[in-house]
């Protein structure tokens, strides 16, 4: 294991527009929303970024390649910008560049800012048909929501779940997030919504049915970063940290091997093992106080919960059922409303966790705040349960 | 000796209820009152001619090396391709292309047959030759060929070793007796009266060519156990028949109550149903016309009782969903213009470099093993797959188109785009290695578990209609 960056960064500022089908902004417009709370916040001026990293999963239907979009729209000082892709981990990569390059020295303010404008496109879901001239030749011709509606069909298979418990227990996941999101004046859907409708709602892809999948929502986050001697010497209260960062990707064993059986995310067991590592972490379920995790699907939240070593394998169900990750629980998850009600565009995701977690220790979450947050911790997935980017963020407060 | 030495073939799952037509079409066309009975096959959206064809090889080929065979004639009125070798698609997926002559033989109903007699005469030399023949003919909605047509293929493996039925003697006239025609922009048949057909056409041109086979063949039309004459008049092969003295008794089923006509197949569709049945020492004719006739006369030896055992015909027929949804059948056949929604508009153009790079896993399924840990993967690349070799450039090709799978996850997805929602697909393992993401076909709610048995199947996987309909073909995986 590397040295890590541990209290190596500081998050000067952080900015986040608000999400949801925003018909009245391109990209252009969410990233500046992003940046102008961000920049305010921080208490700099542009002048001072040394670097930028900018996040998008699906540019093709919207801002096109490269880092000059960013710079062109912020009109930035001619300074370093690195367009970064990494599916629905993206925003967290785009964190990850800036923090490296403050840990590293390179830079002393970085902004990583990421953005999604998929409302152009027509239709609802995710544009579709990316893979590239040979996997449109023989990969299962699928979707986000069938390919996770399979985590949930190897899971019950693995723990012996039933249909009905496992239906209840990601009705809960999105029931909870419903109920969060309604506290959160940027989230996309504000709306408690009750058990039997999401019980009930329309099948999507079996078994996953409409309120078990997130929705598509524009939006765009932010946040600039420095080291804590900086952060201090701008005589800033309250520093927030980053005590690590990890990232795990497919190697294509669980997609080609035999050895997987497709009931969890072998990246996110690796990534959140090495995170809690570098954060010095023993002993998770006790030392973390709040998550904001990949719900793209109900249930992708109740077996990441498994593999971020918080529930026991084939337990998670029953926690989620018993209130551990409510608001008002052990543990909350996804207090700010999650991918499933503040909404997932796709470049942004990682960042707005981030900024959730920013805002709680800061303590400006308004109605959502938790009491005394110590450590946080952010979890992006991208790509599919059979070949991801798991992504791993913790942060805190610097002490 | 030179004769058939293997039968195959295939049926499509689907069965559309000729009354569920009638009942949607008699406001139009009360008089098809009398062909509202039983069932005709219906390919699903994602088969054709080509697909068919290799279904109905891979069955002949059940107690055969596809590696042996050294000629396929591929015939039909439906080849999915004008200009590409619609045969060699076949050769690919069976996984040979070596010492191959492919070719496809048209434009007739009695294709069928004159590929079989070039089969034969192929095979004389001892070069194992296959013969396929398939058809998806379209019809006019509310028209006869809609509910008299059926889709379907036959495969016979032709050789001079082992030969199941001997051939005895082979006649044909060609003359262009124009019954009916599809010309090059028409999807349909345009026929001419069936009272004309019958007396001008098949009374004056048949019995002649028949007696002309029998005399070459030193027979008598008594000596005739079996005689197969396909004819979308159900009296005339009887007709025929007795014109030429063989017994009523003699004359097979048209297969018409729960198959159909599969056109310039059906012929042979019909040879291998009396195979399945025919005894050392009957003499079967097979009677095709199409702008004149083939007659074909083969002896049943001792071998064809001791043909490992098959789906042929009969298997085929045995599976079967009855589907009574008639606008399914039209939306299937593009004949309805159904809103596919904007996810039916992403591009599926084929890079064509792409295709010929990986034909071997794409059109034959062929995976890889390793040759350092044995690990058998799918598809075959440069580092092994296993987390614990990961040796590089070691893996050897491993066809995996004949193994059976199991389902180890799967869904029902509403949102993607499917012809026939929703759409079935899952993880299917191999239990001798190997595992990919794979579309699922001819598959229900009740048939789709986790540690269902699953089958390859070859099939149509999207048609670049931007393009004149480039079909991709790739490899599904279908119910047991």
């Amino acid at each position: 294991m590397a040295r890590g960056i541990k209290d190596k960064v500081a998050i000067l500022g952080m900015g986040c527009s608000k999400f949801g089908e925003r018909w009245d902004s391109g990209a252009e417009e969410l990233m500046l929303e992003a940046y102008k709370e961000a920049i305010a916040d921080a208490g700099i001026d542009a002048k001072q970024l040394n670097a930028a990293w900018f996040s998008t999963a699906i540019d093709e239907v919207h801002v096109g390649k490269s880092g000059i979009p960013l710079s062109t729209t912020l009109r930035l000082p001619n300074i370093p910008v690195t367009h970064v892709e990494n599916m629905c981990a993206s925003g967290t990569e785009a964190f990850r560049g800036a923090c490296y390059a403050v840990a590293s020295g390179a830079a002393d303010f970085a902004l990583a800012l990421g953005v999604e404008k998929l409302k152009d496109t027509g239709y609802g879901g995710l544009p579709g048909g990316r893979g590239g001239p040979l996997q449109a030749l023989w990969s299962a011709n699928g979707t986000a929501p069938g390919n996770f509606a399979q985590l949930a069909t190897a899971y019950m298979t693995a723990h012996g779940v039933s249909a009905e418990d496992l239906k209840k227990a990601i009705g809960h996941v999105s029931w909870k997030s419903h109920q969060n999101g309604a506290k959160n004046p940027k989230a996309h859907l504000q709306k408690a919504v009750e058990m039997d409708t999401i019980l009930n709602a329309p099948m999507i892809a079996s078994p996953l049915g409409l309120f078990d999948c997130c929705g598509v929502s524009d939006g765009a986050a932010a946040a600039i970063v420095t080291t804590p001697e900086i952060a201090k010497a701008l005589g800033k209260a309250n520093i927030v940290s980053v005590k690590a960062l990890q990232l795990s990707v497919s190697n294509g064993s669980e997609s080609g091997h035999n050895s997987w059986d497709g009931s969890y995310f072998h990246t996110t067991r690796i990534a959140s093992k090495k995170a809690y590592e570098e954060a010095g972490i023993k002993d998770p379920r006790a030392e973390v106080s709040m998550f904001e995790v990949h719900d793209c699907f109900s249930v992708t939240e109740l077996v990441t919960m498994e593999d971020l070593h918080i529930s026991q394998p084939g337990k998670g169900w029953k926690d989620v059922l018993d209130g551990f990750y409510d608001a008002d629980g052990k543990i909350p998850c996804q207090i700010d409303g999650g991918l499933k009600c503040f909404g997932h565009p796709i470049g942004a995701s990682g960042l707005r966790m981030l900024y959730e977690m920013y805002l709680q220790f800061q303590g400006r979450a308004g109605a959502r705040q938790l009491k005394d947050p110590r450590i946080g911790m952010t979890h992006n997935l991208g790509g599919a349960p059979r070949e991801n980017v798991s992504s791993v963020a913790i942060v805190g407060r610097f002490e | 000796m030179v004769g058939i030495v293997a039968y195959g073939a295939y049926v499509p799952r689907l069965r559309l209820n000729r009354q569920a037509v009638y009942d949607a079409n008699k406001w139009f066309a009360a008089g098809l009152r009398g062909l509202a009975k039983g069932e005709r096959s219906m390919a699903n959206w994602d088969e054709d001619s080509i697909t068919m064809a290799v279904e109905a090889s891979r069955d002949c080929l059940t107690s055969h090396k596809a590696e042996d065979v050294r000629n396929i004639y591929f015939a039909s009125t439906t080849h999915p391709f004008k200009d590409r070798q619609n045969a060699g698609v076949i050769g690919t997926a069976l996984n040979i292309e070596q010492n191959l002559l492919a070719s496809d033989v048209a434009g007739s109903l009695k294709a069928g047959t004159s590929a079989l007699i070039a089969g034969l005469n192929a095979s004389k030399s001892g070069d194992a030759t296959l013969v396929a023949a398939a058809d998806k003919r379209m019809a006019r909605v509310a028209s006869a060929h809609e509910l008299n047509y059926g889709d379907g293929a036959a495969a016979l493996l032709c050789g001079t070793e082992n030969v199941i039925a001997k051939l005895v003697g082979h006649h044909s006239v060609s003359m262009d007796f124009v019954d009916h025609f599809r010309g090059e922009d028409a999807e349909f048949d345009y026929g001419w009266e069936e009272r004309w057909i019958r007396d001008e056409g098949y009374s004056k041109i048949v019995p002649p060519a028949i007696k002309a086979a029998l005399t070459a063949c030193k027979l008598k039309g008594s000596d005739v156990t079996h005689f197969i004459m396909p004819s979308p008049m159900p009296a005339v092969p009887k007709q025929m028949a007795k014109a030429c003295g063989v017994a009523e008794g003699a004359v097979r089923d048209l297969l018409g109550a729960n198959l159909g006509d599969t056109g310039s197949a059906h012929a042979l569709v019909m040879l291998v149903d009396a195979l399945e049945t025919a005894k050392e020492g009957d003499k079967i004719m097979v009677v095709a016309f199409g702008q004149g006739v083939d007659v074909l006369v083969f002896e049943v030896t001792a071998e064809n009782a001791k043909l490992p055992k098959r789906k042929g015909l009969s298997g085929w027929l045995a599976r079967r969903k009855e589907e009574k949804n008639y606008m399914k059948f039209l939306a299937f056949n593009e004949m309805l213009p159904i809103d596919k929604g904007m996810r039916a508009e992403f591009d599926k153009k084929t890079a064509l470099s792409v295709l010929w790079r990986k034909r071997d896993m794409i059109y034959g399924l062929v995976g890889g093993k390793c040759k350092v840990c044995g690990t058998v993967q799918f598809p075959r690349s440069q580092v092994c797959v296993n987390p614990n070799c990961h040796a590089i450039d070691s893996q050897d090709p491993y066809a995996m188109a004949g193994l059976e799978a199991n389902v180890m996850s799967f869904t029902a997805d509403s949102l993607t785009y499917s012809p026939d929602p929703p759409a079935y697909y899952g993880m299917i393992t191999f239990p001798e290695g190997g595992r990919f993401m794979a579309d699922f076909t001819d598959s229900d709610k009740e048939q789709v578990k986790v540690g269902a048995k699953m089958r390859m199947t070859f099939r149509i996987r999207d048609n670049d209609t931007m393009r004149g309909g480039f079909k991709r073909y790739f490899w599904k995986a279908a119910p047991v």
